[in-house]
């Protein structure tokens, strides 16, 4: 096959990988927008009003940019268990760990220059969010508990551990003098806030890290021997082992890389909010605004790639910031939105199997225009062309 | 001849049958006349299971016409066939485990109470059809318990059962040993003098010659000719299938037997259900010697390969290499003391489908500091290693970039051996080396494994095939019920003896007789 053949099919695959999602995001959309009509709202007026406000003006494109960092991290985390076949449920109780143990080391430390204190309390949230990982992944690897039950479970005690610590211990003095008692923690010292990128723009030094993220958890997956093993598990946990490929190993380390991504997310949502705290509302997704959830759609929509993760992420971040709009302009309960969220989701995972099919029958076309069958053996000329 | 017999049943007429690039069947004739065994031979993918699923109403056809008995039908679904009176006995036994031979049978079939089950009926029908037929078997037994041979005799039933006119077999042999085969011969000769028609697929030639009235070769999708076994032989059958000369036999320089790089000792291994699947076993192979290891399967070869190659635990025996002993369990120190393996489940534990060449090439040796820098895959020289190893290994690959699922079956197999050898292995274990391979593939494999003999590596092979073991091995040793019957020089064994041995016979010492009989089978 010529290298011009080869370069066409990758783009068609490419291309395929792009338009049946977007099919699929239209489909839900029309489908929401006779949501929008049951409301009593103009649909079309409303999606004008949702997308101008996403990503309409250099405001909305900051505060998309903002949302979608958490969503981004955890996602590109997700891309990174699921290529390794292990399922990460659990990005909601990582994120948490890995903010609480970052605002306690922004607490307790001394006021430290921002160079030293930023990368200080991101890689502790980093390394609480690896840790809380990496125990579902051990109790995986050695006592074949099921993932996805322990990541769950690890979220509502990650949940009622942070519940308790800003209640208690770690609650703003001032909320207790006040005796309003929110759970939240004292304002975090200055030289922890993010700065921000542009002047005028919301858009903080997180964003930067978390693109860099989407890359390096790239070069990890397709360039290192450690991404190559994490790959070989995902594929075939039988082969690998045969290869010698420690698989229980892999397991852990997975999760723990999982994680440590939710953890990193957890603390930039802090060390990047406006009010420089770590706040809740006492509901288990009162921290995180589900992004620890969300950012598994947001790597399914990706095909747990993690640099499609990257516009993947700015969609779903656009379309909270687009939802804050809707509900402002037209009334319409932002509730709507989480059921056009759910709709994209069903609408895009069932649109995998489309894309798989287009994907075999185009493979097989392929592979038998080589017949491979027959042909004697031994080395031959042929070949060399072949594979040059 | 009576005028009868040649009256065809079936006709099959310009049958072509394309996929996406690829032409599957091109004007393929088919017929098949009452009373007679029609042999269906061609190598993987030469489109023999294309047509076979024509018949059976699998796939439609783009072009051609099929008769049954002189009338134009349409199948369009295996019951439709059924309803013809075609059934299909596959390879893979279609059979419910948890139920009896009778339940299974009646499986699918009015019964005659009404909605009430008939199963005293129905087990006194396979009584009638076992005593016809020559085929053993309880009624009332569970599948489960029945062994590979007797299952296939249920299947077998479930087709005499619906009064099948048309059988289609599909390499029958392949799980049986010789003798098993001789009596299932001699079934299918009964159902042929009966008036039934069988369609036999196989690529065993000495097989096809023995019970074939005729014989009709595919290649490529097309009929490359029709013979029958009184006007040809195995030679001009194999130029057929493969459209030039084949060497069946390769020739071999004698062995340059050293001391032994493999030693077995005492090894005990637990099958998966929990019983002894190998039991006691010893043995030793020989820098530059190929042991074959003989046996129907499911005798413990593959539980003792996996227990060489640390990919199971045994209970208890010592395995060296090169007289160090190896630790167990553990693939990871096996490979490390220089022990290559290719292993029986080639897309299962052998390759990756989902990862391309390059990537599969690299599974054993992606840590090396060759291929690895500081955790880094270096791709210059990974690719340019994988291109040598995919040229000398005559792996047919459009790039290396595409994924593995997309070869045949030979070609993933010289990937894997590609893979395996390129550390010039000290011991090699080879479990059904060329299984599901096209002739020409599987001839390669056979001299690469010759070449690597001649190299010094001790070669362990394990195969059902008796060809192959015959072709390859210096000594021959049979495994029946998870211990050893015993080890045969090649020059002193023949078919019959080892056919004896793989069913539990030490031919040498009658008072051995059959081998203990197992939990799996007594249970």
């Amino acid at each position: 096959m010529s290298p011009e053949v080869n370069r066409v099919n990758h783009f068609k695959a490419n291309l395929i990988r792009i338009v049946i999602p977007a099919c699929a995001v239209v489909s839900a959309l029309l489908l929401g927008a006779v949501m929008l009509g049951t409301l009593g709202a103009n649909p079309l007026s409303g999606y004008v009003t949702m997308f101008s406000a996403a990503f309409g003006n250099l405001e909305g494109l900051a505060n998309t940019a903002v949302k979608s960092i958490p969503l981004l991290l955890v996602g590109i985390g997700i891309c990174i268990a699921f290529r390794s076949s292990v399922i990460n449920i659990g990005g909601e109780g990582q994120m948490v760990v890995g903010a609480l143990l970052a605002s306690v080391t922004a607490l307790a430390a001394p006021d430290l220059p921002s160079v030293v204190f930023i990368p200080l309390v991101l890689t502790v949230g980093f390394a609480g969010g690896a840790v809380w990982g990496a125990i579902p992944g051990a109790l995986k690897a050695y006592f074949n508990v099921s993932e996805i039950l322990s990541t769950i479970m690890l979220n509502i005690v990650a949940v009622q551990i942070m519940n308790f610590m800003l209640r208690g211990p770690m609650i703003d003095p001032e909320e207790v003098a006040r005796g309003t008692r929110i759970p939240q923690t004292a304002r975090l010292p200055e030289n922890t806030d993010l700065p921000m990128l542009l002047d005028g723009l919301r858009v903080h030094l997180g964003f930067l890290i978390a693109l860099l993220a989407a890359v390096a958890v790239w070069v990890l997956l397709w360039r290192t021997a450690l991404g190559f093993r994490l790959r070989s598990v995902g594929l075939s946990r039988d082969a690998a082992r045969y290869a010698g490929i420690p698989v229980k190993r892999s397991i852990i380390t997975a999760l723990a890389f999982s994680g440590a991504m939710a953890g990193l997310a957890g603390a930039i949502l802090v060390f990047g909010s406006e009010s420089h705290r770590m706040v809740t509302d006492g509901s288990s997704t009162g921290f995180t605004g589900s992004a620890g959830f969300n950012g598994i759609v947001v790597a399914l929509f990706a095909g747990l790639h993690p640099l499609w993760s990257i516009p993947s992420a700015l969609l779903f971040g656009g379309m909270l910031v687009g939802a804050n709009a809707l509900q402002r302009a037209l009334q319409v309960p932002s509730a709507l939105i989480i059921a056009l969220n759910g709709l994209i989701v069903v609408f895009v995972v069932s649109s995998e199997y489309f894309r798989q099919r287009v994907q075999r029958g185009r493979e097989v076309a392929q592979t038998l225009d080589e017949p491979a069958a027959g042909v004697a053996a031994g080395a031959d000329p042929q070949l060399e062309r072949v594979v040059e | 001849m009576t005028v009868e017999a040649v009256f065809p049943v079936l006709e099959m007429r310009g049958i072509g049958k394309r996929f996406p690039g690829v032409i599957a069947n091109e004007n393929v004739d088919f017929d098949l006349r009452k009373g007679e065994v029609h042999t269906l031979l061609g190598e993987n993918g030469a489109g023999k299971s294309t047509l076979m699923k024509i018949l059976y109403g699998l796939y439609r056809p783009d072009a051609g016409e099929l008769r049954l008995n002189g009338r134009p039908v349409r199948l369009s679904s295996p019951s439709d066939a059924i309803a013809h009176g075609i059934c299909m006995i596959h390879q893979h036994f279609m059979l419910v485990p948890s139920l009896t031979v009778a339940e299974n049978v009646a499986l699918g079939l009015r019964s005659t109470r009404g909605p009430l089950t008939d199963l005293r009926h129905v087990a006194r029908r396979i009584g009638e059809l076992s005593d016809a037929f020559g085929l053993q078997v309880d009624p009332f037994a569970d599948v489960w318990q029945l062994a590979v041979g007797e299952r296939q005799r249920v299947e077998i039933i479930k087709a005499l059962y619906r009064d099948a006119s048309i059988l289609i077999l599909d390499e029958p042999t392949a799980v049986l040993t010789p003798r098993e085969v001789d009596d299932l011969f001699e079934t299918f000769r009964r159902m042929a003098r009966q008036g039934r028609s069988l369609i036999f697929i196989s690529h065993k030639l000495h097989e096809v010659l023995t019970l074939s009235d005729r014989i009709t070769v595919l290649r490529n999708g097309r009929v490359t000719g029709e013979t029958d076994p009184c006007n040809t032989s195995r030679e001009e059958l194999a130029r057929m299938m493969v459209g030039r000369d084949v060497n069946l036999a390769p020739e071999k320089p004698a062995a340059t037997v050293c001391e032994a790089r493999l030693q077995i000792e005492n090894l005990v291994v637990a099958g998966d259900r929990g019983t002894d699947a190998v039991c006691d076993v010893n043995l030793a192979v020989c820098g530059g010697e190929v042991l074959g290891l003989a046996g129907v399967s499911g005798n413990g070869q593959r539980e003792l390969a996996e227990a060489v190659c640390g990919l199971r635990k045994p209970k208890s025996g010592v395995i060296r290499v090169d007289g160090q002993p190896v630790a167990p369990g553990n693939p990871k120190a096996v490979r490390k003391a220089g022990l290559a393996y290719v292993p029986e489940e080639r897309m299962r534990d052998g390759a990756i489908g989902d990862f391309n060449i390059m990537e599969n090439l690299l599974l054993l040796d992606h840590g090396e500091k060759r291929f690895c820098r500081n955790g880094f895959l270096r791709f210059g020289r990974i690719f340019k290693h994988c291109r040598k190893l995919v040229r000398a290994y005559a792996v047919k690959t459009p790039t290396l970039e595409t994924p593995a699922k997309n070869l045949s079956g030979g070609n993933i197999q010289k990937l894997i051996l590609a893979r395996e050898l390129s550390g010039n292995p000290k011991v090699l274990i080879a479990a059904q080396p060329t299984r599901g391979v096209d002739i020409g593939a599987a001839e390669y494999i056979h001299a690469r494994l010759a070449r690597q003999r001649t190299g010094g590596t001790a070669t362990l092979v394990i195969s059902e095939d008796l060809d192959e073991i015959f072709a390859l091995a210096d000594r021959i040793a049979v495994m029946c019920q998870g211990r050893l019957m015993g080890i045969v020089d090649r020059h002193e064994a023949t078919r019959e003896r080892i056919g004896l041995m793989m069913a539990g016979v030490d031919p040498d010492s009658p008072s051995k007789d059959y081998c203990p009989v197992s939990e799996s089978t007594s249970r």
